[in-house]
């Protein structure tokens, strides 16, 4: 029975809510009455002075503080005490309360003399921190949590068969998935909405980074818990320090953070600001930078140019100990961690500056002994003072190299990986400013005195150039002269490009080894391993074709010809294959697969993705509807010695066969499950058949058997009408 | 083979049908016009004129005397397959959206429109095969269809029961007799309409296609799903061959969508999956528009496609499609 109304139970009346605990919400939602007071500051720090010289500080203060707004009249109140003297503080009267936010942002810490630095707050906060029992007499040193166990960050690394971890953003699901090569990837967690708009690995692969509107969220361990909250109202990009210590935040919207828009760990000093960098280890806020307005140039019918935006914009040195962000055409501010201070406390001005980059992995300069990051740089030409490239040395701020360039009309900066050569790539107009040809000038760090190598050969613009990772070769993509507004993309063609082989080992000058002609390739994809390199068609309608090249082929020895010996390469075409639609290509970490994906961020046809080996070979397909990004979990270097590397390499023949074994093992027990299924499927098919066939024919229907229905070939009479003879007479 | 082209319709195709032989094909489309071709060459035998509006559906009776079609004109007619003459007209409230002769020709079913006050109704008419005899007007049977419309339906093995499909993705069994209701299936996802049922040669199980991407293999006598096949595209019509164990369906992006896409991107082929093992083995690319039907020849020889490109594809097997087997196939065959 359903209880009636007088028969409910009536505990629930007795509910008694003074027993209930407000006091948290109390605080929280206190409404904080316009007490007039608004307008106060209390000005502490101040010297001790007595009172004949009060009016003289008040003076000088008064100077101040006028600065940041107008003080009322007879605004500033410096009480005595008994021996006559001042209390070393103010009170200080603006005419309206925003003048008194201004104080306390700007005049805060202040230094007034060497002895005396302004502390500024404002009276309400004063009053609100410091009221009676909010702050105890008595230190009470602060709790500390008791050690927590985390979760091993890195447990992934560990899997027996050294399988690859990858990320699958489709529709509204983010997974993470272990890569199972021709089988369909297993699921390590799969979860709704894990994002609101892109995932991203941290460098190391430690962490996913999902992206909220609220700010950023780091997960990682084998539960794929929370490991960090990054709140930045509006954030749009992140980019990770190479270590993984740090993380840049950035909004197009600056923050805004007061009292009525309370950020979590953020203060007022964010507020306005629109990058953040982070400490990944604590989750607080290191320092905070708003955007830098470039002056907006105009086009020839004065439109603004929309400039693109850099990203990143603060750049991190190889140790992530600087980090550094350029004022376009003034200036590069390098900053000091973990204590985000301005290096030697001014921005190194290097007048024009266009672009700048840190070298990806510590310089070790021929000679050099001491701790230095280098980054490369260059500058337009600037009325008669040529154009520049140069390198500087960190924290000596000594410039290494520099080298003048004339009629540039565009640089890129290109480090190799170990930072052992950076490639200048220039392109230039002739002096009529018709046509365009590159240059590239590459800067042999680790030799002494860095000679510069010039490559000069190239007619046509290049538009693509990429290093090979840990290695000395390059390959590049170039294009004739675009035809005004053709509707047809202009055919480029790829080049490789590798060092002669010289006495003594050491690379010698760079020669170009192929060109391959009437391409539409536009994306060049090393393996990170070096070696192989992917030169693929990405983002075209016309066009997707994939090539997979490897730049060491070992050719059986008689083939071997001398043109050969001079060069440190090998060339030979692979494979190649189309995948209808691709917008990205990423090699898995260790440079044993490759994935092309079409991304629904770009397009909405056939989305899905397409795994390869590195040979090119084709083991697997997939389409998804919806599908967005596919990106290998990355992998933290090494930690084996280089002789225990070289160790390896040795014995990669005993190594392979044992992983062979393996996989054809793996393959074995799984083709017997398969095969075990299908008979079991069969059997249940014909047992199935048979049953209804019983029944049917016990229920006294006529049916046909399948076999019957068969047999018996149909005879097919065609006649065939044959024009034996055709004349044409022409009578009359 | 290369495949024949049957290109003589000028709309798009809406049913296709060979005869219990297999040497015909008939086919129907949106131009008004029934054609009949021979199957092995593709050669025109003939076309049926009459009818008014489009055409949805086509078939013909086990002794290839009668042919029956249905369209947008509300009416059903009967031809004389060899003469091309009508010999009878029935006049609906709506179009007719299937229509299909029993196991032993002597009944046909037929599915009307659902619009403006008319019920989706499916309804029975006697036959006499004789095509030189009155057929009556009388229905022998009506089913009314009053929550979800029906979209296909057709006899069971005898004329036992009437199985139906209906734009809600459910399968319904019906008595063929007294047209009393027996069971229902929700086979496919709800509101996902079922396009598609083609007979088992026996008539014991059926496949049917859904615009919900799959088809699925089910027994007639308690509508059981034996079998699932998933694809990536809305199907439009799904067929079981004989000899072989497989299944062909066909389909592709609807065709309000089609001219925002590329012929790659609307998946117009036909598949081949194991009737069996559920695993796709093939495709058959050609359309330029969705596969709206798909018909296999009663011997197992071959098959045709109907196409919203208004083509008839007609292909024959050849000799490695019957070679083609599994190994626990190949096994089961040793020990027979």
């Amino acid at each position: 029975m359903a209880p009636s109304y007088e028969n409910l139970p009536i505990e629930d009346d007795e509910f008694d809510e003074t027993e209930v605990d407000f006091s948290d919400l109390q605080e929280q939602y206190e409404v904080r009455l316009e007490e007039g007071l608004d307008a106060f500051v209390v000005v502490d720090g101040l010297p001790v002075v007595p009172e004949d010289n009060r009016a003289k500080l008040v003076k000088f203060l008064l100077r101040k503080l006028n600065s940041v707004g107008r003080v009322k009249d007879d605004g500033v109140h410096m009480p005595l005490n008994e021996e006559g003297k001042t209390e070393g503080y103010a009170f200080v009267e603006y005419s309206a309360p925003s003048e008194a936010v201004q104080a306390c942002k700007q005049l805060n810490g202040t230094p007034l003399d060497k002895k005396h630095t302004m502390a500024v707050n404002k009276l309400t906060d004063i009053d609100r921190y410091g009221r009676e029992g909010r702050i105890e007499e008595e230190y009470h040193p602060p709790q500390i949590e008791p050690f927590q166990q985390k979760e091993h960050l890195r447990s992934w690394l560990g899997d027996v068969d050294a399988r690859d971890q990858m990320v699958l953003y489709r529709g509204d699901k983010v997974g993470v998935f272990w890569n199972e090569k021709e089988d369909a990837p297993d699921v390590v967690v799969d979860r709704e909405n894990w994002t609101e708009s892109f995932v991203q690995w941290s460098p190391q692969g430690t962490y996913l980074t999902s992206i909220h509107a609220q700010g950023v969220q780091l997960w990682g361990g084998k539960a794929w818990s929370r490991q960090k909250r990054f709140s930045h109202p509006g954030v749009n990009l992140v980019d990770f320090s190479p270590n993984e210590n740090y993380i840049t935040t950035w909004s197009h919207r600056p923050l805004q953070v007061d009292e009525n828009h309370p950020v979590p760990s953020l203060s007022l000093e964010e507020d306005g600001k629109n990058y953040i960098i982070w400490d990944v280890a604590t989750g607080k806020p290191l320092r905070s930078f708003a955007t830098i307005d470039v002056p907006t140039t105009t086009d020839e019918e004065g439109q603004p140019i929309k400039k693109k935006m850099q990203w990143p914009t603060f750049k991190w040195s190889a140790d992530e100990k600087y980090v550094a962000r350029m004022t376009q055409g003034q200036s590069i501010s390098v900053y000091e961690l973990p204590r985000m201070n301005l290096l030697d406390k001014t921005s190194i001005k290097i007048e024009g500056v266009m672009d700048f980059e840190w070298a990806p992995a510590t310089p070790r300069r021929d000679g050099i002994k001491t701790y230095e990051q280098l980054f490369c740089y260059w500058t337009p030409e600037l009325g008669s003072n040529p154009a520049k490239v140069g390198l500087m040395s960190i924290p000596s701020r000594e410039i290494v190299r520099t080298r003048n360039l004339f009629n540039v009309s565009d640089a890129k900066l290109h480090w190799q990986s170990d930072a052992a050569y950076v490639c200048v790539k220039v392109d230039r107009h002739s002096k009529s400013k018709k046509s365009m040809a590159t240059n590239l000038e590459i800067f042999r760090v680790r030799e002494k005195g860095v000679p510069v190598e010039v490559v000069d050969s190239i007619k046509d613009k290049v538009i693509n150039f990429a290093w090979e990772p840990k290695g000395n070769r390059f390959v590049l993509i170039t294009t004739d002269e675009n035809p005004a507004q053709s509707a047809v993309p202009p055919k480029t063609s790829v080049s490789f490009f590798a060092p002669e082989k010289i006495k003594g080992g050491i690379p010698g000058n760079f020669k170009h080894i192929k060109t391959v002609e009437k391409k539409n390739s536009n994306a060049i994809h090393w393996s990170p391993k070096g070696r192989f390199v992917v030169v693929a068609t990405i983002l075209s309608q016309q066009s997707f074709d994939l090539d997979f090249w490897d730049l060491s082929f070992e050719k059986p020895k008689d083939e071997k010809d001398d043109k050969e010996k001079e060069l440190m390469a090998n060339l030979q075409l692979m494979n190649t294959v189309e995948h209808y639609g691709v917008t990205n290509i990423e090699w898995d970490p260790t440079g044993r697969y490759v994935a092309s994906y079409a991304s629904a961020f770009r397009h909405r046809m056939e989305n899905g993705y397409h795994l390869y080996d590195f040979k090119g070979q084709l083991l697997r397909e997939e389409h998804i509807d919806g599908f967005k990004q596919f990106i290998w979990r990355p992998r933290p270097p090494t930690l084996l010695s280089k002789e225990e590397q070289a160790e390896i390499r040795k014995n990669l023949r005993n190594y392979s066969k044992l992983f062979d074994e393996q996989d054809l093992a793996k393959k074995n027990t799984a083709n017997r499950q398969v095969v075990e299924h299908r008979r079991r499927l069969l059997q249940e098919w014909l047992s199935w058949r048979e049953y209804i066939v019983q029944l049917v024919k016990s229920e006294g229907w006529d049916i046909e058997g399948r076999k019957e229905d068969v047999g018996g070939g149909e005879v097919i009479e065609e006649v065939v009408e044959e024009i034996v003879e055709e004349s044409e007479e022409v009578i009359g | 083979m290369r495949p024949i082209l049957l290109s003589g319709h000028e709309r798009a195709l809406t049913q296709v049908k060979y005869n219990a032989d297999g040497d015909i094909i008939f086919s129907v489309s949106k131009d008004h016009v029934v054609c009949a071709w021979f199957s092995h060459n593709g050669e025109r035998l003939g076309t049926y004129h009459g009818h008014v509006g489009a055409l949805w559906t086509v078939d013909v009776d086990p002794t290839s005397t009668l042919l029956a079609t249905g369209g947008a004109d509300n009416t059903i007619r009967l031809w004389e397959v060899r003469t091309g003459k009508q010999l009878k007209s029935w006049e609906f409230g709506t179009a007719i959206k299937r229509v299909e002769f029993s196991p032993d020709g002597r009944q046909l079913l037929g599915i009307t429109e659902k619009r403006q006050g008319h019920l989706s109704t499916i309804f029975v008419y006697e036959i006499n095969p004789d095509p030189s005899a009155e057929q009556t007007d009388e229905q022998s049977l009506r089913i009314v269809c009053d929550e979800a419309k029906a979209t296909v339906a057709g006899f069971s093995y005898g004329a036992k029961y009437i199985i139906s499909g209906h734009e809600d993705g459910t399968v319904c069994q019906w008595d063929a007799k007294s047209g009393e209701f027996l069971d229902s299936v929700q086979a496919h996802e709800a509101d996902m309409q079922v396009t598609d049922l083609q007979w088992a040669p026996d008539r014991t199980y059926f496949i049917t296609a859904s615009k919900d991407k799959t088809a699925k293999l089910m027994s007639t006598n308690d509508l059981e799903i034996l079998k699932t096949y998933t694809t990536d595209t809305p199907l439009n019509s799904a067929a079981i061959t004989p000899v072989k164990d497989f299944v062909i369906l066909g389909g592709g992006q609807a065709a309000m969508d089609v001219t925002t896409t590329s012929a790659r991107q609307g998946k117009f082929e036909a598949r081949f999956y194991h009737k069996i093992f559920m695993e796709e083995i093939g495709r058959v690319r050609g359309h330029f528009g969705p596969l709206n039907y798909v018909a296999v020849h009663p011997k197992g020889t071959g098959y045709c496609s109907g196409g919203e490109d208004g083509y008839v594809r007609v292909h024959h097997f050849d000799k490695p499609y019957f070679d083609f087997m599994y190994e626990v196939e190949r096994e089961q065959q040793a020990n027979l």
